[in-house]
């Protein structure tokens, strides 16, 4: 079973987080587009932390008996990692974005120098 | 409806995504309705003939050098008339499903100083408009929850086909939704004490090109514009800005 304060403290975390998400979103610094997938870790996150008994049973379908909570870093690990692969696309759309933003920019500085 | 037109400096905004077949036909209709209006294509990253069709035509293009989203676009249109001063603009999509002879529903009440922004609404009176299921039902939960928050009856929160006056412009080209744009920004413009207006009209079936919107996307969507109007519940509003050139 999961020791109690193991389960306080990953929904305080958790709460945390979804609190700040929400900050963030409100004073327009993180645009809803960005911050879904980290809404759906914290709730995910704050549900096994509450949920005691399916934190349990979700430990017992793979075998892990001894400690439950390691469950939690895992999906804790997991959407971290959905999350950067996530950013790594954004990048990659900016960067490309980026290249034609400069080509542009050169195609139009020659015409206005030369035109 | 021409001599009250008639020396406002107008404009209609046309965002186009790959829509070479229509958006000519988009700006004869327009200019049929009343020459006065000036035209601006928004080409979002088009990689048809759209801005050559609508340069020939003799419109303003603004081609963004990639897709921005229906948002991005629609705000470089608003950012046009707001920079070149115009008084009144209207906006009708590329694809044809806005009929410009509908346009004397949307500007009257602009035009007799009731509203800053008027939208045209399939959903009001006796246009029979068809699509699909989801699609209406998506539309429904959000006419609910835009009309409870804006605590005004909103019947269709997709509809492109608006006018808005200055006010709107400048409110419209300093900040704009991003995908999905028309729900949140009928609540922005409440909020910030614009006085909103909902008029009946008859729209057509897309007669070219493909909607930009798939039943995934719809989800994602959905998703997305739910969470903007719950956070912008807690947000505080600034009034209107208003600047004299």
């Amino acid at each position: 079973m999961t020791p109690l304060p193991v389960s306080i403290a990953a929904a305080v975390a958790s709460f945390l987080l979804l609190v700040v998400v929400f900050e963030l979103i409100r004073s327009r610094r993180l645009r809803e587009r960005y911050a879904l997938l980290w809404l759906l870790t914290g709730v995910v996150l704050l549900a096994l932390s509450l949920w005691r008994d399916g934190l349990n049973t979700i430990a017992g379908w793979f075998g892990v008996e001894t400690y439950p909570p390691a469950i939690l870093g895992a999906v804790g690990a997991l959407f971290i990692l959905v999350v950067l692969l996530h950013y790594s696309t954004v990048i990659s759309r900016l960067s490309d974005q980026n290249t034609i933003l400069a080509q542009r920019l050169a195609l139009l500085e020659q015409q206005l120098r030369e035109g | 409806m021409a001599d009250q037109l008639g020396e406002l400096k107008r404009i209609a905004i046309v965002p186009a995504l790959n829509e070479e077949e229509t958006v000519g036909r988009v700006i004869d209709e327009i200019r049929a309705f009343d020459h006065g209006f000036d035209i601006v294509v928004v080409d979002d990253g088009s990689t048809d003939r759209t801005a050559g069709v609508a340069a020939d035509r003799g419109a303003h293009v603004l081609r963004l050098p990639f897709n921005l989203g229906i948002g991005g676009a629609v705000q470089t249109g608003y950012r046009f008339a707001f920079e070149h001063g115009y008084d009144l603009a209207v906006q009708i999509d590329g694809d044809g499903q806005h009929d410009p002879q509908q346009l004397p529903a949307i500007l009257a009440p602009v035009l007799a100083g009731e509203a800053d922004l008027c939208v045209g609404s399939r959903f009001t009176g006796e246009s029979a408009y068809r699509s699909s299921f989801a699609r209406r039902v998506g539309i429904r939960i959000f006419a609910r929850i835009v009309s409870a928050v804006v605590r005004q009856k909103v019947t269709d929160t997709t509809s492109g086909f608006r006018a808005v006056n200055r006010k709107g412009i400048a409110l419209f080209a300093a900040d704009y939704p991003h995908d999905y744009p028309e729900v949140e920004a009928t609540i922005m413009c409440v909020k910030h004490k614009l006085r909103l207006r909902e008029v009946p009209v008859a729209m057509r079936e897309r007669s070219g090109g493909a909607s930009s919107i798939t039943a995934l996307r719809s989800v994602y969507y959905m998703t997305k514009v739910l969470l903007a109007i719950f956070v912008g519940l807690f947000r505080r509003y600034a009034s209107p800005l208003e600047e004299e050139h």
